[in-house]
């Protein structure tokens, strides 16, 4: 009999509270090898406690905590090389260029200069290798950030917002990229309020608020879970008014028509229907189906009022 | 520890500092210019010429002269006036030292007390003008003869004081503003945190910064004693001048450990640099790196034994310019090194990695 792999993190009943307030309060999951796992939640809901937490950086109050088989708490050397963490994109020393930066970082696990210049290509920095880190654009500044944070090879990799400030372009880029590095078989761990970057990327999300775990899952079980309408929209004009009420026959069950003048939306959970109803009518240009969202679950799930 | 991790965060750093051109100016280009500055204002004040306005004509300063050719102009500078107000004036003023007029036999001095100094030398000079006159009047031949020897003398020179008080300020400066700044801003963008999470020993980090804010003083001390030792200011090095460099390092490592404290306690590069300001400036004044304490009051003095910036000053002063032996820095080497462990003890205490 073979003994089950242990999981890469395992978490079990972690608490962590500043004063009064319970900034993680009872969070348990297991992260295996080579998943993506995404931790999401509003500003405050304690997944960069956990994160930190997990990378050893703060003392649990209580709870089982192991990553890679090991407590990372206190400091643990032995357990440092193999992870690696991504910060704020200007966490860099002053005045060094791009190569300077991954250099030194790269020594400080003896890791040769060779192996940090092909990490600068991995990354597409090589035409930047001589520019000062303070004077590379946001997203250079990301992807240099998550060079350092892989120059050592790490199994495991922690990444807090990293597309935080990044432009549309800048971020599909950087989540090749990411996908690209659990691709290669290293576990990452990630935590964003993006919910799209959380759907796109993530095998599973923990959505979390208050210091809990509301849901864990993966995104699409998640969005199924919910059970909301799907809504189809086609250009207005080309059903009557009467007709476009007879394609949503379920009005029990939630389903609804709106015309604003640009599009006829219908909301309906029995999809099918409506879509051959609208083929049959020939009233399928523009035709655009929106399922629910991991957004929709987030908010759900975590209210929908402001939060400052 | 790793050598080739501390090596290369001395060179990341050291890297960063030459690379920082306001780094550069505050430590090394602002403290020269001071020196080279104060250094060519206070150059000439040291010879006491007298200036004096001669009123009318005064036979017995051309018989002093006629009496010993030559040697009246070194003490005196005279010029001639008809303008006996506008010349008392002038010593009112205290752009002239005294006015002398003669009236028949009586020689009429007038002088101001604003600089004592002066107001003796002017007396004593013009008493033995005159008490000479009367010996030749007399003529009687002198019985006494004054010959004077003037001894070896001590009293520092401008160059003495200013280059190690000057010097002292900077590297007071350098050392506590370069570990406060390090430390804020590292615990701000999160480099601290970063080199935490690297498996690298808290003490190579330290010893790199340390090294590097070493190599920075020890470039201050060598830029010093080069510019202050050209023959325009006249620095003249004693022979245990090499002692100043224990004295430099000691110092180095006492304001880092007050930098390291004030960047415990600092949130902000801004805070940071206020509180070593508030810090290291007073003590300028109060050490005697800016008013040298030979001149200083008397309460200045005292305030400046619990100055750690007098021992470095006072230290480097005594085996760089004063001419005392290498030991009699070791009393300024204890006390900086017995402040750096009190203070980096101190600043383990309150360290904090993270912001919040």
């Amino acid at each position: 009999m073979v003994a089950p792999m242990p999981a890469t993190i395992s978490v079990r009943g972690l608490r962590k509270s500043y004063g009064a307030v319970a900034a993680v309060d009872d969070v348990s999951f297991e992260v295996e090898r080579g998943e993506f796992f995404g931790i999401l939640g509003p500003n405050g809901a304690g997944k960069t406690t956990t994160l930190e937490m997990l990378e050893g950086l703060r003392e649990p109050d209580d709870g089982e905590l192991s990553v890679l088989g090991l407590p990372p708490w206190p400091r643990n050397p032995a357990l440092l090389p193999r992870i690696g963490v991504q910060l704020q994109a200007s966490s860099f020393f002053e005045k060094l260029t791009a190569r300077e930066q991954i250099r030194t970082f790269a020594s400080l696990y003896d890791v040769p200069s060779r192996r940090a210049d092909q990490m600068l290509g991995v990354v597409g920095l090589d035409e930047q290798a001589d520019i000062r880190a303070e004077k590379l654009s946001g997203g250079q500044a990301q992807r240099l950030s998550i060079a350092c944070a892989l120059v050592h090879d790490p199994e495991l990799v922690f990444m807090d917002e990293p597309t935080g400030a990044l432009d549309p372009q800048a971020r599909r880029n950087l989540w090749d990229l990411l996908r690209q590095i659990n691709a290669d078989g290293r576990t990452v761990v990630l935590t964003t309020h993006h919910m799209d970057e959380a759907e796109t990327l993530c095998d599973r999300v923990a959505i979390m608020d208050h210091g809990q775990i509301l849901q864990l899952g993966p995104p699409a079980a998640l969005v199924r879970q919910l059970d909301t309408p799907v809504r189809i929209s086609v250009e207005s004009g080309q059903l009557t008014a009467a007709d476009a009420k007879a394609l949503a026959r379920d009005e029990a069950s939630g389903d609804a028509v709106s015309d604003d003048g640009v599009s006829l939306t219908v909301s309906t959970r029995d999809p099918g229907a409506v879509l051959a109803g609208l083929a049959s009518r020939n009233a399928l240009a523009g035709l655009r189906v929106q399922g629910a969202t991991l957004e929709d679950v987030f908010l759900e799930l975590t209210g929908r009022e402001y939060r400052a | 520890m790793s050598w080739t991790a501390l090596r290369s965060l001395s060179r990341a750093m050291f890297l960063g500092f030459v690379r920082d051109r306001a780094a550069l100016v505050f430590s090394i280009l602002i403290p020269v210019l001071f020196l080279v500055l104060f250094g060519s204002i206070y150059k000439s004040t040291s010879a006491p010429r007298v200036s004096v306005v001669e009123v009318g004509r005064v036979s017995l300063l051309d018989q002093a002269e006629a009496a010993a050719p030559g040697s009246l102009g070194k003490v005196l500078s005279v010029t001639h006036s008809g303008d006996l107000a506008a010349s008392l004036d002038a010593v009112r003023k205290g752009n002239e030292d005294a006015v002398v007029q003669q009236q028949g036999r009586t020689l009429i001095v007038h002088y101001s007390i604003a600089d004592q100094t002066r107001a003796g030398i002017v007396q004593a000079l013009f008493s033995s003008i005159v008490q000479q006159a009367d010996a030749a009047a007399a003529g009687g031949t002198a019985g006494y003869q004054l010959t004077a020897l003037q001894v070896e003398d001590k009293s520092l020179k401008p160059i003495q004081y200013l280059a190690p008080g000057l010097l002292g300020w900077a590297i007071a400066s350098g050392g506590a503003f370069g570990a406060a700044i390090t430390l804020v801003s590292w615990r701000q963008n999160k480099l601290l945190r970063r080199l935490r999470l690297a498996p690298v020993s808290v003490g190579s980090v330290v010893l790199a910064r340390v090294g590097v804010s070493l190599v920075v003083a020890l470039i201050q001390l060598a830029a010093f004693l080069a510019i202050a030792t050209l023959p325009y200011f006249g620095l003249k090095l004693s022979a245990d001048w090499w002692m100043a460099i224990p004295v430099v390092i000691c110092g180095t490592l006492a304001f880092m450990s007050i930098g390291l404290l004030v960047g415990a306690f600092a949130t902000t590069q801004q805070a940071a640099t206020a509180i070593a300001n508030v810090i290291i400036l007073p003590m300028a004044f109060l050490g005697g790196a800016f008013v040298p304490l030979d001149f200083a009051p008397a309460w200045i003095r005292d305030v400046s034994y619990a100055m750690p910036l007098r021992y470095l000053v006072i230290g480097m002063q005594n085996v760089m310019a004063r001419g005392e032996t290498a030991a009699s820095a070791l009393p300024a080497i204890g006390i900086l090194l017995a402040l750096t462990a009190a203070l980096t003890l101190a600043a383990v205490r309150v360290f904090r990695w993270d912001a919040v």
